[in-house]
């Protein structure tokens, strides 16, 4: 094999590849949504125990209060919060909106950034309603 | 060899035996999601760590309880429809593919109902 083609990197490889933005939001938006449809277990957890009275919602309160059941709640916020932007931008796209790649990145960026923001506002006037501040 | 029209065999629906169905059942319960979606995380974000009676109140208000019956069955349908796809994109042997679309669909549909009866329980009893 010729020294040129040997160096040439194969396509793509990982080590080098560079994700295209699009690529990353519509891969997360999958994983996202997959992710939500188990968080539905933990809504009708929530809804039943409040159906049922005081103290089959107090266990479920000592389950999501937990530390562990923090994170799950708020990777679920993450989630949840994700989904329905990048949704938003799918909407834009099926009118035939932001098709242009700089705009699709753009959009894509701000999606990220936005879910970030949207989900640490939440948390905190979670815990404001919980009157931790 | 056929003799029907391009549009004739559209209108009779093509070869897929099926329309957009999928695809804009899809769209109208994404477009109804969004603000089903602000009014959720509001009222978990409001009554996260309440005491029950105040959570129950709050969920047992007719407005409020039409809503999550809304959000509920809304979003477990938007569930079941985009959880085909994954399942048609990953799984190609044709058992675990019927399979995995029964697993789907029961599955949204138990959670779905459960929720409603639970919803409509808080609506009567609090």
């Amino acid at each position: 094999m010729p020294e040129s083609r040997a160096k040439r990197p194969t396509s793509p490889h990982l080590q080098i590849y560079k994700w295209p933005v699009t690529m990353g939001t519509s891969i997360l938006h999958r994983i996202t949504g997959v992710g939500l449809g188990v968080g539905t277990l933990v809504l009708a957890w929530w809804l039943v125990a409040a159906s049922m009275g005081p103290d089959a919602y107090a266990v479920f309160e000592t389950t999501a209060f937990h530390w562990f059941g923090r994170i799950v709640l708020f990777g679920f916020t993450l989630a949840l919060v994700y989904h329905a932007l990048n949704g938003v931008r799918h909407l834009a796209w099926d009118f035939g909106y932001g098709f242009k790649v700089a705009t699709a990145n753009m959009t894509g960026l701000l999606t990220y950034g936005a879910t970030v923001i949207v989900t640490l506002v939440i948390w905190i006037a979670a815990y404001a309603s919980m009157g931790a501040f | 060899m056929t003799i029907q029209t391009p549009l004739g065999r559209v209108r009779g629906l093509g070869s897929a035996k099926s329309g957009v169905e999928h695809f804009w059942h899809q769209r109208l319960t994404a477009a109804a999601l969004v603000p089903l979606t602000l009014w959720f995380v509001w009222i978990v974000a409001r009554y996260a760590g309440a005491p029950h009676v105040d959570v129950v109140a709050a969920l047992g208000h007719p407005i409020n309880a039409a809503l999550m019956l809304l959000f509920v069955v809304a979003g477990l349908y938007h569930m079941a429809l985009g959880l085909r796809v994954v399942v048609e994109d990953y799984i190609t042997a044709k058992g675990s593919k019927l399979a995995l679309l029964f697993f789907v669909n029961f599955a949204a549909f138990a959670i779905a109902m459960v929720c409603v009866v639970a919803v409509l329980r808080i609506a009567i009893r609090f």
